[in-house]
């Protein structure tokens, strides 16, 4: 079972992409790990390996080591400007 | 302080792209309670002017879901340190125009100290813990808002504020 993945704001445009499923190579269990992975499609991907991409897991902000599974809802995003 | 239950309050979070009403809103905090000394309330416009330009409109993107989460979860905790007897905070998503209300945080309690500190508190965790990003319309062209290293700051001084006290 997959994961979905979505992105926000400014990463959002810069993808192309606002939300996919991925099935992650095996091995790939942490928010760094799948990172990495989505990086190395190159080209724009490498944006999110600028360091002040935010993750979240289920909906809850987490860092890189949080652990994600099948069927997690994964995002990324730049920082937040609200208020 | 000790942590304390959240009093039994009001605690309404809402993501909303109409407008609010200031007067109603700030009323309904202490309608029907005679425990409430007072109400602190705050309530954030768009500018017309950002980093050196015009600002002719902006839109609101956010994150369904983890949205109205992050807020609920933010004032959970304000509730926890505070006690505060009631709280409303309204975001406003979508297309806005400068002068247009964003943002409405209502806090009432029994003592004035509470409700200014959890009123601050809510917003500068707002402003950081919450998925809305800005993207302005200027004379250059859109261009989405740069966070602030400012708003880190004031969001940091709150958890420097309870390891302070607890020591």
């Amino acid at each position: 079972m997959a994961l979905r993945i979505l992105y926000f704001a400014a990463l959002r445009e810069a993808l192309g992409v606002s939300a996919e499923d991925f099935d992650p190579p095996a091995g790939v269990a942490s928010v760094s790990a799948l990172r990495a992975c989505l990086v190395a499609r190159g080209g724009v991907w490498e944006k999110l390996a600028a360091a002040n991409v935010k993750a979240a897991v289920n909906q809850r902000m987490v860092g890189g080591d949080a652990s994600v599974g099948p069927g997690d809802e994964v995002a990324f995003f730049p920082p937040v400007t609200g208020g | 302080m000790s942590a304390q239950q959240a009093a039994a309050g009001e605690m309404l979070v809402s993501v909303q792209e109409a407008d609010f009403d200031v007067g109603a809103e700030t009323a309904r905090l202490g309608d029907g309670r005679r425990d409430v000394g007072g109400i602190a309330t705050f309530i954030g416009l768009v500018r017309d002017a950002n980093d050196g330009s015009g600002v002719s409109a902006m839109t609101l993107e956010h994150y369904p879901g983890m949205t109205e989460r992050a807020l609920g979860d933010i004032v959970e905790q304000a509730c926890v340190r505070w006690s505060p007897l009631s709280v409303r905070v309204i975001h406003r998503v979508g297309r806005l125009q400068p002068g247009d209300r964003i943002v409405f945080v209502g806090v009432a309690a029994a003592h004035r100290g509470e409700a200014f500190a959890a009123c601050e508190f809510i917003m500068d965790y707002l402003k950081t813990q919450a998925p809305f990003w800005k993207r302005e319309e200027t004379p250059e062209g859109a261009r989405w808002v740069d966070a602030r290293e400012s708003d880190d700051t004031a969001a940091a001084r709150w958890s420097a504020a309870a390891s302070a006290s607890k020591g």
